[in-house]
């Protein structure tokens, strides 16, 4: 009996310590990825690199157009998918009732979600490029990419509203609030940190997205910034395709400066809504 | 005694089929306490909800009847229940403060009701601030958020939040249900105020209560009301069985 009851510590003991290493091993693949890319493509780095345009077959110089074309890209988006995105949150978590209608709206977010971003690339050039005649450009690759951000924002802001607590609807309209009132004035408020959280980690997904942009959007080489919206551009993800397949003879550390630079940016992204979550959390009334 | 309001054989369902009124008829005099208590799921709730349509939030099966309040029947669909609620406030069980600090929580209502005057927000903070029997122990944090207070206070500045709008009616649901014996005993104290200038309606959260509170008492049971008397005699000398067995605490 006493053996027994040695073992099952011994068992549990064991027991700890793989699921412990386990956890380890699942930060083993970011630290290694980031650590991989830092180290072959660092040197890469420079004011040069950054601020410069791409010359000898962009195999010397900067990308930036590259770096502005990825910013432009990830601010239309958000242009597009932000306000729609929190309406519809907005509408399924206070207005909408449990219904039929309700029921569509849900399941058609889930699929959406579920599709493969290379058919939102598809779907982005037939409407955008060549329905609404948007051409290949920053707008048609924009709206693309919002439609592939939509679900996210949506889940991720209607969870947040949720989570506010109904105990402040229900006091709010008894002191003589509208439903719109008690929104505007505590519901959002309360659940804005929840939300921004969720539009960061769409746009993030955006910013690093290739598939949906080939087609819509991203442009091979450019000689000039875009001047428009209806400009095509160059992007990260999509240059970091082209000079790692497209191109012969490419300096490898040319590659993986652009990979690092692609990282940091969508790691920034991360980082933020990290820091905006766990500010919140602190400073929360309920 | 003038009665405030009427209420004319009211009868309400939920959809999910829980607690529901039965032809419930009953007058609630301007200028007193009156208390509605019971087991629970009696329909006090209810009926309370009914005085503000809070219940309009809920999906209800049915109701019919009318409660005039003024002469004016507030069931009508027609009522503006915006002002409604402005004139008929409402003290949670559970002390529930706005995040914000305590001075928003006081002046929500009123800045909703469109009241920008800063002289005007600030003496119906005071006033209201000490009506609740809280004003001293606060006036001076009055730009803190409201959730740092202990629950006895929150809930007496939720009763403050409600008096700031100056209604007509307060509806009181189990107000010191989470609350000690002495916070209890200042927000007692507030309604023996309150009922000077407001008519005040109460849901206890015992018998005790009831009865140390009540100018007028109505015992309810499963939906129905059994018993509406004179606070005094109801609880010395109730005339239904089913009064007496509960107030001596037979059941329930």
């Amino acid at each position: 009996m006493k053996l027994f009851a040695q073992n099952r510590h011994i068992v549990q003991r064991l027991g700890f310590i793989a699921i412990t290493i386990m956890a380890l091993v699942t930060v083993l693949p970011i630290i290694g990825t980031v650590a991989f890319i830092l180290m072959k493509g660092g040197s890469a780095i420079s004011l040069e690199f950054l601020s410069g345009f791409p010359h000898d077959g962009m195999r010397t110089g900067g990308i930036l157009p590259a770096i502005i074309g990825t910013l432009y890209l990830t601010l239309g988006t958000a242009l597009f998918s932000v306000p729609l995105g929190i309406a519809a949150a907005i509408y399924l978590s206070e207005y909408a009732r449990d219904n039929q209608l309700t029921r569509l709206i849900r399941l058609a977010i889930i699929n959406l979600a579920g599709i493969p971003s290379v058919v939102y690339g598809l779907f982005g050039l037939g409407l955008f490029v060549l329905f609404l005649k948007f051409g290949t450009s920053i707008l048609a690759a924009s709206l693309t990419l919002s439609i592939m951000t939509l679900p996210v924002i949506i889940s991720t802001s209607e969870e947040a509203l949720r989570a506010v607590p109904q105990a402040f609807r229900t006091v709010s309209i008894s002191l003589g609030a509208t439903r719109w009132q008690t929104i505007s004035r505590i519901i959002l408020k309360e659940a804005l940190p929840g939300i921004l959280t969720g539009i960061i980690l769409g746009l993030e997904r955006a910013a690093g997205e290739t598939a949906p942009i080939l087609f819509t959007g991203a442009a091979f080489f450019l000689p000039q910034l875009p001047h428009s919206p209806f400009d095509a551009t160059m992007a990260l993800p999509y240059h970091l395709f082209v000079i790692s397949t497209q191109v012969p003879e490419m300096p490898i550390q040319i590659q993986y400066g652009t990979a690092l630079v692609l990282l940091v940016f969508v790691l920034t992204m991360n980082v933020i809504a990290t820091v905006i979550r766990s500010r919140a959390r602190a400073k929360r009334q309920w | 005694m003038v009665d405030k309001i009427i209420i004319e054989n009211l009868s309400l369902q939920y959809s999910d089929g829980t607690e529901s009124l039965r032809n419930i008829s009953m007058g609630i005099p301007q200028n007193a306490v009156t208390v509605l208590f019971g087991p629970a799921g009696g329909g006090k709730s209810t009926l309370l909800r009914c005085l503000n349509r809070l219940n309009d939030l809920t999906e209800i099966k049915a109701s019919s009847g009318r409660i005039l309040m003024d002469g004016e029947n507030i069931l009508d669909p027609k009522t503006d229940v915006i002002a409604l609620r402005r004139r008929v406030g409402m003290v949670f069980a559970r002390p529930v403060t706005l995040p914000m600090s305590i001075r928003e929580n006081i002046i929500y209502g009123l800045e909703l009701a469109g009241e920008k005057r800063k002289s005007k927000l600030d003496e119906a903070v005071e006033r209201s601030l000490k009506l609740s029997a809280i004003w001293d122990e606060i006036k001076d944090r009055l730009d803190e958020p409201a959730s740092a207070l202990s629950g006895g206070q929150q809930q007496r500045v939720c009763l403050a939040r409600v008096i700031a709008l100056q209604p007509e009616v307060i509806l009181l649901d189990e107000p010191t249900s989470g609350l000690d014996p002495i916070s209890t005993g200042k927000v007692e104290a507030a309604l023996f105020e309150l009922k000077k200038e407001y008519t005040v309606i109460l849901v206890p959260h015992s018998v005790q209560q009831a009865a140390r509170t009540a100018d007028h008492a109505a015992f309810f049971l499963t939906g129905e009301l059994i018993e509406y008397a004179d606070g005094k005699n109801l609880f010395t000398n109730p005339k239904q069985k089913k009064t007496e067995d509960y107030v001596m605490g037979r059941f329930g």
